[in-house]
């Protein structure tokens, strides 16, 4: 019995933590919001090196095929230094995807990404939520249509696309009536884009694809839910560091409990939801007929006390929080942008009564 | 990440089955308060010769006298729950007075209450709080003088649970008015019987004065001799927290239980002959409900996880007593949101739900909140031993 992280996953964490916090403190965030888009594939490679991008690639590919929970680890370490990187997309989703197809087909591209040489981004918005007319059609061997708010497509080399809940589609950044759109958001740390496809020819396909298309959400909405608790940490973090720093009345505004139980309520709020990430990402690895339950919970849970967190941090800081010089913002918005990238939690709680049968009308 | 228990607990926890597979039918569906003492006493004796009571006591303190093992107690708690039925007894005799006389009482003290109070043959109160000394228990007045041998006790406690049913009462007075407030303070065992001792009972807002009483507790030149000091004279705030230590951890709380009773009732209830489960507002509720009942079930894990390696649980231990009070409120909440307008029958009419349960637990769960440390009191202990913050500034002494 030892419900936690093990030794080699809490060195994970301490050796993420520490190289985030040296190679990419909040200075180099800041500049990377002046680009066209945040993804930076120079940190690309260094998380490769460090061996965070192909924790589920095969060892065949020359991934170490790690656990869930380790990339939870890993997330986790992104969220709380607010990194952009495609590790959801070209790490967590792409991987399991790619793992459907045959591994002649699948080798070079999951290799790739292990060594970094490869980022994916992935199209897959319409599969829970269809806005603006967009949907992908296959159409005698070619795609067309439109997917939104795409993840990680500006710097990425081929698209992981969604066609229906059966099918998904890989295709190469500059096939032929491809065209990428950036949609700038608040949020300067993640990369979010409309893809228009016209008679696209697709790399490959994956039929059948089902039960992979689900694995892909769970795992995703876990990670996804592990950077946001990370983002929530740091303002915690910040906000108590802040409190002890900070004199009004002569006294730090830490001992005054107003200001303490803000943020006792935080940390209240974001322990319990720790272990309910690491539980829901072993039942991925361990018991997958919990998984998407957990998924949903975890995810849906997360970002709405992150939310909470995330408004309570800032006015702990006081006026300097709405500041752009005090940097908090971008892990508010982090924590905004992550709240519907994979479902938000009206939906997901939806999902979750479906799951248990709770939602037929008698 | 390894959530399997170890071969031979499950030696153990068949055991435990067997035991209850025989024995339940004894108490099953029955509050505690419905068996008579003398059948109370028997069944806590039977418990105690298995083992799955009084566990770790020394034998010659009338225990079982195993080794500590904390998967063994997670194992009863877990068996006893499902089962439905309560292990051992809740009181404050065995939870709090029990390991204080283990860590500081004389060796004639723990011979004489230990096996008396596991066996359930003495009931005892805890005398902490009174009308001024709440949150701020250590201001407390009562007093002790010396008198010969003997202290004379004069003063007020409230917040009694079960003293109108107690014989004992261990009780926290000032015995040196002097000193500063934490050291004057001494920790006492003390007769209920005992001329110039009155109990008031007090209604709660529950209306019931049943099993869990609250009391008033007056005492008038109440005579009790020196020898009932546990530990040293003037270190009872000192003793008194080291028992705070050892109340018992809610690794077993039923929050799931409470939610499945919820589901339940959800699926049964209709208004204008649509179930209440059918109602996406309500459905929602219950989903964000389910996810902090998960997060509350995988966190006690976590925490048994620290407590088995030995290591400090730190803020994640802290929390547990906030969130789940609340939780259990939160919980009542929705039920009673569900029945409507026929949410607030109570004490037994027609028509009422599962007999009055979800009121009577949204009355406890509030109680809960602020019993044994207010919410703020805990978050407090959260922001300064948790995370840190300073502490309040004392104020400045009148001049």
């Amino acid at each position: 019995m030892n419900f936690g992280l093990s030794e080699d996953q809490t060195l994970l964490q301490e050796t993420m933590r520490s190289f985030l916090a040296d190679q990419v403190p909040i200075e180099r965030v800041r500049d990377l919001r002046t680009e066209d888009c945040p993804g930076d594939r120079a940190l690309w490679t260094q998380l490769a090196e460090l061996g965070a991008t192909g924790i589920l690639i095969p060892e065949a590919n020359g991934g170490s095929d790690l656990s869930l929970l380790d990339a939870v680890v890993v997330s986790h370490a992104l969220g709380y230094a607010v990194t952009p990187s495609a590790f959801l997309s070209s790490s967590v989703l792409a991987p399991l995807a790619l793992r459907a197809l045959p591994e002649s087909q699948s080798s070079d591209w999951l290799a790739g990404i292990g060594t970094g040489e490869l980022v994916f981004g992935v199209a897959l918005t319409e599969l829970f939520s269809v806005r603006e007319n967009a949907g992908i059609r296959l159409e005698n061997g070619s795609l067309s249509g439109k997917s939104m708010m795409a993840i990680d497509l500006c710097k990425a080399d081929f698209f992981i696309v969604a066609i229906n809940e059966e099918t998904l589609a890989v295709v190469r950044h500059d096939a032929p009536g491809l065209e990428v759109n950036r949609l700038v958001t608040t949020d300067a740390t993640r990369c979010t884009s409309e893809l228009l496809l016209e008679q696209v020819v697709p790399e490959a396909l994956i039929e059948n694809a089902g039960p992979t298309i689900s694995r892909m959400l769970q795992a995703g909405r876990i990670a996804l839910s592990a950077d946001t608790h990370g983002a929530a940490e740091a303002m915690i973090d910040q906000s108590v560091a802040y409190a002890q720093q900070r004199k009004q009345f002569g006294r730090p505004i830490g001992s005054f409990q107003a200001v303490k139980h803000m943020c006792a309520e935080m940390i209240a709020d974001l322990e319990p939801a720790r272990s309910l990430l690491w539980y829901s990402a072993h039942s991925f690895d361990a018991m997958p007929e919990e998984a998407p339950l957990m998924s949903c919970h975890a995810l849906a849970h997360i970002s709405e006390i992150s939310r909470t967190i995330a408004s309570v941090a800032t006015q702990v800081h006081g006026g300097i929080g709405w500041t752009d010089d005090q940097n908090l913002h971008f892990w508010f918005k982090r924590i905004g942008m992550n709240r519907h990238l994979l479902g938000g939690p009206e939906a997901l709680r939806a999902e979750a009564a479906e799951l248990q049968g709770l939602a037929q009308a008698s | 990440m390894d959530l399997e228990y170890d071969k031979k607990y499950e030696t153990f926890r068949q055991e435990v089955q067997t035991f209850l597979d025989e024995h339940k039918p004894k108490v099953k569906d029955r509050a505690t308060s419905e068996l008579s003492r003398a059948d109370f006493e028997e069944w806590l004796q039977l418990q105690i010769k298995h083992g799955y009571w009084a566990r770790t006591i020394p034998q010659q303190y009338g225990g079982y006298g195993a080794e500590p093992d904390l998967m063994h107690t997670v194992i009863m708690d877990e068996e006893f729950n499902r089962a439905g039925v309560l292990r051992g007894s809740p009181a404050q005799g065995p939870s709090m007075l029990v390991p204080t006389l283990l860590e500081h009482g004389t060796e004639a003290q723990r011979e004489k209450w230990i096996g008396a109070t596991m066996q359930g043959k003495v009931r005892w109160c805890q005398g902490y709080s009174e009308p001024g000394s709440g949150s701020d228990l250590a201001s407390l007045q009562t007093s002790a003088r010396e008198d010969g041998d003997d202290f004379l006790i004069n003063g007020q406690k409230i917040w009694t649970s079960t003293a109108d049913k107690a014989d004992m009462m261990f009780v926290l007075v000032r015995t040196e008015p002097d000193a500063p407030k934490h050291s004057g303070i001494s920790y006492v065992l003390l007769d209920m019987k005992t001329p110039g001792l009155e109990v008031q009972p007090l209604r709660t807002m529950s209306g019931d004065i049943g099993e869990n009483s609250f009391n008033q507790v007056f005492f008038k030149d109440v005579r009790v001799p020196q020898s009932n000091v546990v530990g040293q004279r003037g270190e009872g705030w000192k003793i008194a927290n080291t028992t705070l230590k050892h109340e018992r951890n809610s690794l077993s709380s039923n929050a799931e239980g409470t939610l499945m009773r919820l589901i339940r009732l959800m699926n049964r209830e209709t208004i204008n002959g649509v179930s209440a489960m059918a109602n996406p507002i309500y459905r929602d509720r219950l989903m964000k409900l389910q996810a902090r009942v998960l997060a509350m079930k995988h966190h006690s894990m976590r925490i048994l996880t620290y407590s088995l390696k030995k290591e400090n649980s730190g803020t994640a231990g802290l929390v547990t007593k906030l969130q789940n009070c609340q939780l259990g409120f939160d919980m009542a909440s929705l039920a009673i949101d569900v029945m409507g307008e026929l949410g607030v029958l109570y004490d037994h009419t027609k028509y009422e739900r599962d007999k009055g349960f979800w009121q009577a637990h949204s009355f406890f769960s509030l109680g809960l909140i602020i019993g044994g440390g207010t919410a703020q009191i805990q978050k407090n202990i959260i922001s300064e031993r948790g995370l840190g913050l300073p502490r309040e500034p004392k104020p400045a002494k009148p001049a």
